[in-house]
């Protein structure tokens, strides 16, 4: 494939993932900040973002196995996660983030354990999204191409 | 012989002898029964007689003696023996009854004795009481005497009447042949007679001030009595009068204004006294009494403190009428003052626009005849003439400023503008003048130049500056420099002045009129500012610089979070080189996302993620500090308490941003509360946080951006 096939490519798939709603305006804001002297500045917060998630997601669970669960520790997870989702645009995430902390307000044990499901299948879904945005950009770059620059409106 | 109860009296009936001694008998019982009726009819109408049992008992006892003698009246001849035993009891009763009164009038006579003398000791005494009950009325009427010449003396605030009257009426109370008032002299050697009772007007008699008789009255605040024959008591010849009456002199103190003190009334030490002198009438053989020379000492007093009123009153009549004529001197001069101006004004303002329409005319004229074919000559003609008409118009517009500024009339207008645009339009306004005269103009203007400032500018040349910071003022510091021909040292004190000419003065724009300077001058001073010129020497150009205060544009509420929807995009700093900025969130995502965004604008950002590290490394060189407030298990805002005891000084502190996922009234209440200088929610734009920054570094300001 050229270069300019795979870039065009890259901004349709960058295009759905935001009209699906898989991101928002703040990841367009990363991209921003991405220059010559942060060339990797998205890859590496993503993958930040990534590991985050993980151990967070894993700390929900296990709070929400115990007996009597610590809605508090559940909700500051949930806030945690939150954040970093919304820090990075990944705005289904943040979404289910924020319905999911209604519930720990409830007290909702119910709630709380649908809750993590759901953003657990977001965040799978987001990951994967990304991944494969990433390695599209791996793709261009090795063939000499650069990233395009979206210029979208909302 | 029969045996009869007879009596025989014990002497023979002696015919004549009997016959009186009945007569008498009969007499004596008669004024014996009267006396004691007399007695009870004169006690009875008197009221008070205290030894009522007294006159009892003696009436007892001369009742029983007229009953004697009355029952002897039978005893002459023969008579029973029930005469002879009422005889005996009789006699008997009589006999107790004088011998209890003898005893009695023993007690009683002292006592009665005593009374008289006690009624003697209080006909004494009411008559002492008498005496002084008349005594005490002379005293009440020479007391009302005196509180009537006082009254009269008092009545007026007239000087001659005051004395006028103390005369007359003095004369009066005493009955006095003649009465005199002599006043010292302006020089304080003599003393002259001012008043007299008589006479109407007395001639000036004098007499020196330092007679012993005259010192002797002087040294003493009584009156005292003084030889008729003494100067002063000499007032006109006596004409057939054997014995001139007592003469009496009192001292008057003068009291001048400024030594006028109640309290020290009687040490007036260095005091004039005028002398009244009064004289009883001669041939009289009255004598001054006591109460009499007291009633001349108050008099004396009264007059004096009369004077002194007057003198008052006169002075303060005097006053103020001095201060009408000067109040009424003064409103004719500000009034002349005024018209004055008026009359300049409208002169300048005619003369001004007189003058101006012909000079356009000959400007205008001379612009479009340099346009046409000239020679060289004309040209030089031409082009002298329109500078000449230049220097002339520029003149005229500074006389009319100068004048404006000078008496005050000239008021600065407070009022915000942008500095920028100011600059920037002068430089464009001299620009094109600049480049006729083939001469190039640059502008520089300092990065932190506020944009708004508060005050009127007008009138000034070319900037390059840099601001002193304040917290409400800014100085703003302008130099226009030139390479021109320079000044001498020597002239520059000079340059300021009004119409002084120098000759190497820079002439890009001033002209040389003089007046362009001192009219700066004048503004700069009116803007509690600071202008002044430096030049090395001639051929090395010079700088003109001025320094003015101005405000900072005022934000519209400094202690609300005001929202801001737009920002003004020419005045965002693009770039904050070097910013040191310390950011603290315990997410790690969101954490190198602020740091990558502020990174991106030049700042040198560090990270923390808990309190502890934040201590650590927070110093004065960081400016900006981030934090995320809704990190749980860490109080942000017990933090920013904390900040803000650790740097107390406000421009030691660095500006505190809370970050938050939600802006709610409590989360901004608190973080107003704790003193954050702004509040963001996350995440943030690069445009937004740009612009953040930019009006944080600006203002200092609390604010509030989403």
């Amino acid at each position: 494939m050229e270069v300019g096939q795979m870039q065009r490519q890259w901004v349709d798939y960058t295009k759905s993932l935001f009209l699906e709603g898989f991101l928002d305006g703040q990841f367009l804001q990363l991209q921003q900040l991405q220059d010559e002297s942060n060339p990797d500045f998205v890859v590496e917060v993503v993958s930040l973002f990534f590991e985050d998630s993980e151990k967070l997601l894993n700390d929900l669970t296990r709070a929400l196995e115990q007996p009597s669960v610590d809605f508090k520790r559940v909700d500051a997870h949930v806030h945690q996660f939150k954040g970093s989702s919304s820090s990075i645009g990944a705005q289904r995430v943040k979404n289910a983030c924020i319905a999911f902390r209604n519930f720990c307000e409830e007290q909702n044990t119910e709630g709380c354990i649908r809750c993590v499901q759901q953003v657990k299948q977001e965040y799978y879904l987001v990951k994967n999204k990304l991944e494969t945005l990433f390695a599209m950009e791996q793709q261009i770059v090795a063939a000499g191409g650069s990233i395009p620059i979206l210029e979208l409106s909302f | 012989m029969e045996a009869c109860n007879c009596i025989e009296p014990q002497w023979p009936a002696d015919e004549l002898l009997m016959k009186y001694q009945y007569i008498s008998d009969f007499f004596i019982a008669l004024a014996y029964f009267s006396i004691p009726l007399e007695l009870i009819y004169f006690v009875k109408k008197s009221a008070v007689f205290p030894y009522r049992w007294v006159l009892v008992q003696f009436g007892a006892f001369i009742v029983l003696c007229g009953a004697t003698h009355l029952i002897n009246l039978w005893t002459f001849s023969m008579h029973s023996r029930t005469v002879a035993i009422v005889m005996t009891t009789a006699k008997v009763l009589t006999a107790v009854v004088s011998c209890a009164t003898a005893l009695m009038l023993v007690h009683i006579i002292p006592d009665l004795l005593s009374v008289k003398t006690r009624e003697l000791f209080l006909k004494n005494k009411a008559a002492e009481l008498d005496r002084e009950m008349g005594l005490i009325r002379t005293q009440e009427e020479t007391g009302r005497h005196v509180r009537m010449l006082t009254h009269e003396i008092r009545s007026t605030l007239d000087r001659h009447t005051i004395l006028k009257t103390t005369l007359v009426e003095l004369g009066r109370t005493l009955a006095l042949e003649e009465c005199a008032l002599w006043m010292p002299t302006r020089t304080g050697l003599e003393l002259q007679l001012s008043y007299t009772l008589r006479q109407q007007n007395p001639v000036g008699y004098t007499v020196p001030i330092h007679l012993p008789v005259i010192n002797q009255v002087f040294s003493s605040n009584r009156a005292l009595k003084i030889s008729p024959n003494s100067p002063v008591a000499r007032m006109r010849p006596l004409a057939g009068k054997h014995m001139p009456g007592e003469v009496v002199a009192v001292r008057v103190p003068l009291l001048h204004l400024s030594n006028f003190q109640i309290n020290d009334w009687p040490e007036l030490s260095t005091k004039r006294y005028a002398l009244m002198v009064l004289m009883l009438p001669s041939d009289s053989a009255r004598q001054w009494h006591v109460h009499e020379l007291e009633l001349v000492e108050v008099v004396a007093d009264q007059v004096a403190v009369a004077l002194s009123h007057a003198a008052i009153l006169e002075e303060s009549m005097r006053a103020r009428d001095l201060l009408m004529e000067q109040n009424i001197a003064l409103d004719l001069a500000r009034r002349e003052a005024e018209t004055a101006i008026r009359a300049r004004n409208d002169f300048l303002a005619v003369m001004n626009h007189e003058m101006r329409t012909p000079m356009h005319a000959i400007i205008a004229l001379s612009s479009l005849l340099q346009e046409t074919e000239l020679t060289p000559e004309q040209r030089l003609m031409v082009e002298t003439i329109l500078k000449s008409s230049h220097l002339l118009a520029t003149l005229i517009n500074d006389v009319l400023d100068l004048s404006r500024l000078e008496d005050g009339s000239l008021q600065l207008e407070i009022a915000t503008f942008n500095l920028h645009s100011v600059f920037r339009e002068v430089h464009n306004l001299i620009k094109p003048v600049a480049s006729v005269k083939k001469l190039s103009v640059s502008l520089n203007l300092a990065a932190d130049l506020p944009v708004q400032a508060v005050e009127s500018l007008r009138d000034f040349r070319a900037p390059e500056f840099f601001p002193v910071q304040s917290d409400n003022h800014f100085y703003l510091r302008v130099q226009v420099k030139d390479s021109g021909s320079g000044i001498n040292p020597q002239d520059i004190p000079k340059l300021f002045t009004k119409f002084a000419q120098t000759h190497s003065l820079a002439t890009r724009n001033s002209g040389g009129s003089g007046l362009g300077l001192a009219i700066c001058k004048r503004f700069v001073n009116l803007m509690e500012g600071h202008i002044w010129i430096e030049s090395e020497g001639p051929g090395k150009g010079c700088t003109a610089i001025f320094i003015v205060k101005l405000g900072f544009a005022e934000r519209s509420n400094e202690s609300k979070l005001p929202f801001v929807t737009k920002v003004q995009a020419n005045h965002v700093q693009t770039n904050f080189p070097g910013l040191k900025v310390l950011v603290m969130d315990d997410n790690g995502v969101s954490r190198s996302v602020t740091k990558g965004l502020l990174g991106h604008l030049g700042c040198d950002v560090t990270t923390v993620s808990s309190i502890d590290e934040f201590l650590h490394v927070i110093s004065q060189e960081h400016k900006v500090v981030f934090m995320d407030v809704c990190m749980p298990g860490i109080d942000g805002y017990e933090l920013a308490v904390r900040i803000h005891e650790k740097f107390t000084k406000r421009h030691e502190r660095p500006v505190l941003v809370a970050l938050t996922g939600n802006i709610d009234k409590m989360t901004k209440e608190n973080c107003m509360r704790v003193g954050m200088d702004g509040v963001i929610l996350k995440p943030v734009s690069v445009d937004k946080m740009r612009s953040v920054l930019s009006e944080l570094l600006e203002h200092r300001v609390l604010f509030e951006a989403m």
